[in-house]
């Protein structure tokens, strides 16, 4: 066992102990946390296959920004713990089908021929000055344009629509011009009073 | 050095060698930039009390010294200062969650102190010289949010609570300018590697540094920054007028120090970044005489000792922002301006060569 199968394999069992740990936890929080550690594992996976850009952005994005919001939420809502566990038994048979289903379908596709190891060559190792991020933006925009247009363009929906949602005018809110407020001057402001002195007695 | 491989490999074995020793090599790299850089945030908050102290017409710490010279006098204040902290009482408050309570200040460091493996502070001395260093920094930077999140909830106190929803919600949006300020200058670089950007800025004098053709960005880049290390006037997580001391009140000892300690960390790595991808990093002003034969190195730290002089100054001279201002500056007027510049810059890329090669454009563009 060489010095890359130790790190894959710490990760590795970092990864499936955080995972477990997201949908075991009994505090929302700390499902939360774990799932930002199963996302840090996972981008030092991606880190030993090469895939630096993809790493890098899943740390800065789901990390860095996803989550933080995610946790924004989740602490300030006082979730009722009791409340959530009470259909568990009921709804426990329709679930478990489900999740044999997708481990069959999973193991389906795993264990096909197509995906046994001796199919899969190794892939050539990279020189050092090989960039990921340039061969990525290279397809992006130029093979996979309209897919990569489009689902810009679906995102920007999404904004649209949440933010039309949730947009009230209120009425009556106290608000101020920052750029009123940066013009004023002091003229506007301060009068200045010329007083003759007062002759003490 | 080659002698160390050797005896590594002849130790360990041939499959162990090299990757135990390159291991030892960056273990001891990574130490030789850390502890500079501790001792650079040590002097930084006696440079910031100085500094403010003469700015307020005060004298600041005059009294502690090595052992009793008087020309000395108040450069020992920082190594006081941490012994004290060392020796109190790390509290507990009731009801916090004990395992998170103690993991929030080492997640605010981890990142900062991490984000320096890919700075390069010369054109050969980088510990990790990757193709993505600047996304790496900018990944690591935004990790630096959990550390502030969790103490707020942890602590089990509302002052602290609001303190962390406050710098979430700030850090969050000002990466977002943060970021576009960056796009620009990986436009102009046409690079993610910060040696690469440094190269991109040579030719001869300042005016060739980004500073230049992108000075709107710079703006918005170290405004976000100062923002995004929750510094004044963006210091409403701590606003200790309204909020006590925000995320980080019910801490005490060593376990404020190191939030204290990765506050000037992250400081310093924004003025790092500044110097970096805006003042041509190790590039002297001019590329004459008396200038080149001051080292790289050298130019590099007065500019970073450039830059952080203007934390301390916006420190003693602005006061605080008002929560719902701070929020309108960063979406309202950064990103608008950051996006008109990127879009520019592209229809300026685009011209055709004869103008990108013909007098202005061809100091930036090459």
């Amino acid at each position: 066992m060489g010095f890359q199968d130790i790190i894959f394999y710490f990760f590795a069992t970092v990864l499936v102990a955080s995972a477990l740990g997201v949908i075991t936890a009994r505090n929302p929080v700390h499902a939360a946390l774990l799932l930002v550690l199963a996302f840090f594992t996972c981008a030092g996976l991606w880190l030993l296959l090469e895939a630096e850009f993809l790493a890098i952005t899943l740390v800065l994005v789901y990390v860095g920004a996803v989550m933080v919001l995610f946790l924004f939420v989740v602490m300030m809502l006082d979730i009722n713990l009791e409340h959530l566990r009470k259909g568990f038994w009921r709804w426990f048979p329709f679930g478990a089908l489900l999740a044999l289903v997708m481990a069959a379908e999973m193991a389906i596709v795993v264990m096909g021929k197509q995906f046994s190891l001796d199919q899969m060559p190794t892939p050539p190792a990279r020189a050092a000055d090989y960039s990921n991020t340039k061969e990525l933006g290279r397809l992006i925009y130029t093979e996979y344009v309209y897919a990569f247009e489009l689902a810009a363009v679906i995102l920007l929906v999404a904004i649209v629509a949440a933010i039309a949602l949730t947009l009230r005018h209120r009425t009556g809110t106290k608000f101020l011009d920052p750029a009123q407020q940066v013009a004023v001057k002091r003229a506007d402001r301060v009068r200045m009073v010329s007083m003759p002195s007062e002759k003490k007695e | 050095m080659e002698y160390a491989q050797q005896l590594f490999g002849q130790f360990f074995g041939a499959e162990w060698g090299p990757a135990l020793f390159s291991l030892t090599k960056n273990l001891v790299l990574i130490v030789a930039i850390v502890l500079p850089l501790l001792l650079g945030v040590a002097y930084l908050t006696l440079a910031e009390r100085k500094i403010i102290a003469f700015m307020q017409i005060r004298v600041g710490p005059n009294r502690v010294t090595f052992f009793g010279i008087p020309w000395l006098a108040g450069w020992g204040q920082p190594i006081a200062d941490a012994v004290k902290a060392l020796m109190k009482e790390i509290i507990i408050p009731n009801g916090a969650n004990k395992f998170l309570f103690i993991l929030a200040p080492i997640l605010t460091i981890t990142p900062a102190l991490a984000a320096w493996a890919v700075v390069p502070f010369s054109p050969e001395m980088v510990l990790a010289d990757i193709n993505a260093g600047l996304l790496y920094i900018l990944a690591m930077t935004s990790m630096g949010v959990y550390g502030i999140i969790i103490a707020g909830w942890a602590s089990n106190s509302k002052y602290a609570f609001l303190g962390a929803m406050r710098s979430a919600a700030q850090v969050v949006s000002y990466e977002l300018a943060m970021g576009f300020a960056l796009v620009c200058v990986l436009m102009m670089s046409h690079s993610l590697n910060l040696g690469d950007i440094v190269k991109g800025q040579e030719g001869g004098s300042f005016i060739n540094w980004y500073l230049i053709p992108l000075f709107p960005m710079f703006l918005v880049y170290f405004i976000s920054g100062v923002a995004e290390t929750n510094r004044a006037p963006f210091d409403v997580a701590e606003g200790e007028s309204e909020i006590v001391a925000g995320f980080h009140v019910e801490y005490s000892g060593m376990a404020f120090t190191v939030f204290f300690l990765a506050e000037y960390a992250n400081m310093i790595l924004v003025a790092t970044l500044a110097s970096l991808i805006f003042l041509g990093g190790w590039l002297p002003p001019f590329n004459i005489a008396p200038f080149t034969l001051i080292p790289g190195f050298i130019w590099l730290l007065l500019k970073i000792a450039f830059l952080l002089f203007f934390f301390l100054w916006f420190r003693a001279t602005f006061p605080r922002y008002r929560y719902d201002q701070i929020m309108r500056l960063g979406w309202k007027v950064f990103i608008p301006i950051t996006l008109v510049w990127i879009v520019l810059l592209g229809a300026v890329m685009q011209l055709p060569p004869s103008f990108l090669n013909a007098f202005p454009l061809n100091l930036w563009f090459h």
